[in-house]
């Protein structure tokens, strides 16, 4: 079934129409293109919560948790969880779910899990589209949890309003707390597993960082202190996800973001687009075998042949763009 | 590795018991093969699991039972399933299900029931001959 067709379903809350559509995305069909085109206007009402940290740290758990306070305060929610691909075999276990199966007959929780398939940064390549599918489904809340982080997956903070980052007791020092990186996204810090030894230390910790930040920013972010198998320390959380939302309308700085991301996203639909196209043109095309061998002879220089190759294509997608009129083609 | 279709399968273990073990090494044998894999874990509803399998847009489901409940519990799952319109999804069974009562279950819908002893690739097999991607 081809993209196009489910949009309508997306936008009338069909939840296998969202589905379906989001694997269309995850493949890459050329369809899918026109159909996000159909419901970009319907989305930006979301709050997008990015939620990050290393493996076992207790995001989904987490996770699971704040699905139940947004649901308390009737918010909808849907989840993005994405968790490694193998390298190797392009398989995944994916097992955020397990943890958030208590939230299964809900039908305002929608939750959806993703292989990264060879993307790095945290997320998979789908990730960003597949939060935009569900904004315009028209979840209130789209919290997205990236694969366990080291310490440069970082990539959620384009995505995300509000970026949590998740730390346990006992990980690292002080030195892990300095170091650049997945400790300078963070909206707001989450010391989970707060019921373990060690749990004040790293907070301490934490804030001894944000002491010493030299960015001058009007929100500090705040160490939040979470039992969530316990369930302990999770409604103080949502308040704080909440006047972080209220800071970024207030400040103007969601107004910011919105325009950075529109920048960022339209930059990486431009080359990615003009790659895709550009490739499909020259690949296996006998003239673009030749030149390769002739670059690998030092024949020609890859320099020029790529400045000549670009030139005649884009003549060529001038061309077609006019006699084609609006193309729904991605 | 990206942009190609990847199976995707959902394994859950219907009911209550708590044996897992068998669940996660066909969950990490398909994993292998290169296939999607989203386990839910133990003890789950019927509904919970035709649910998981219509927002995961899944192409099969593998349910592993041990408790003996899988005449009341698996032809639930494939009605479920088919009421949502979702009946191209591939449903197989695993654990210990005895031979009287296969006729029965594969009438309901399950595709195939694969006993202890079952090599992995086979279920592999099975998967990539009958999935409808």
């Amino acid at each position: 079934m081809a993209a196009t067709e489910l949009v309508e379903g997306v936008l009338q809350g069909d939840r296998r129409s969202l589905a379906r559509l989001i694997s269309l995305i995850e493949n890459e069909d050329p369809s899918v293109g026109y159909a996000l085109s159909q419901l970009y206007r319907h989305t930006g009402r979301a709050h997008i919560v990015g939620v990050t940290g290393p493996p076992g740290s207790g995001k989904s758990t987490l996770v699971d948790r704040l699905t139940t306070e947004y649901r308390r305060r009737n918010k909808t929610v849907g989840i993005v969880c994405v968790d490694p691909s193998s390298p190797f075999t392009g398989g995944a276990l994916l097992g955020d779910r397990i943890r958030m199966q208590g939230h299964a007959l809900d039908k305002d929780v929608f939750v959806r899990s993703m292989g990264t398939r060879g993307h790095l940064g945290g997320l998979a390549r789908a990730t960003s589209d597949t939060v935009r599918a569900m904004d315009a489904f028209g979840k209130d809340i789209v919290v997205v949890e990236t694969v366990g982080a080291g310490q440069s997956e970082v990539e959620v903070i384009d995505l995300a309003h509000t970026i949590l980052v998740i730390d346990v007791p006992a990980a690292g020092d002080d030195i892990q707390a300095i170091k650049a990186g997945i400790m300078e996204i963070a909206d707001i810090f989450v010391v989970n597993k707060s019921d373990l030894p060690g749990a004040d230390k790293k907070a301490a910790e934490i804030n001894a960082m944000l002491d010493t930040d030299p960015r001058e920013r009007a929100w500090r972010p705040p160490v939040m202190m979470t039992n969530a198998r316990g369930g302990e320390g999770i409604a103080a959380l949502v308040d704080k996800i909440v006047e972080h939302r209220k800071y970024l309308e207030d400040s103007g700085l969601l107004a910011q973001k919105g325009l950075q991301r529109s920048r960022d996203e339209l930059r990486t639909i431009m080359s990615y687009k003009l790659t895709r196209e550009l490739m499909e043109k020259l690949e296996g095309r006998p003239e673009y075998e030749q030149a390769l061998r002739k670059i690998a002879e030092r024949d020609d220089d890859p320099y020029s042949v790529a400045e000549r190759l670009i030139a005649e294509f884009l003549v060529d997608y001038g061309r077609s763009v006019k006699e084609n009129g609006e193309r729904k083609r991605r | 590795m990206s942009s190609s279709k990847k199976i995707r399968v959902l394994v859950a273990k219907p009911g209550l018991d708590g044996h897992d073990r068998g669940a996660k090494v066909v969950a990490r044998a398909l994993r292998d093969a290169g296939m999607e894999v989203i386990y839910t874990g133990l003890r789950q509803t019927p509904e919970m699991i035709a649910e998981a399998a219509i927002q995961e847009a899944v192409h099969v489901v593998g349910l592993s039972i041990l408790s003996g409940a899988h005449n009341a519990l698996l032809p639930k799952v494939t009605e479920l399933l088919r009421k949502e319109g979702a009946d191209d999804v591939l449903v197989i069974a695993g654990g210990i299900i005895p031979e009287d009562d296969v006729p029965g279950l594969k009438a309901a819908g399950i595709a195939e029931v694969f006993g202890p002893g079952t090599p992995l690739s086979d279920i592999v097999d099975y998967i990539k001959a009958h999935v409808k991607l």
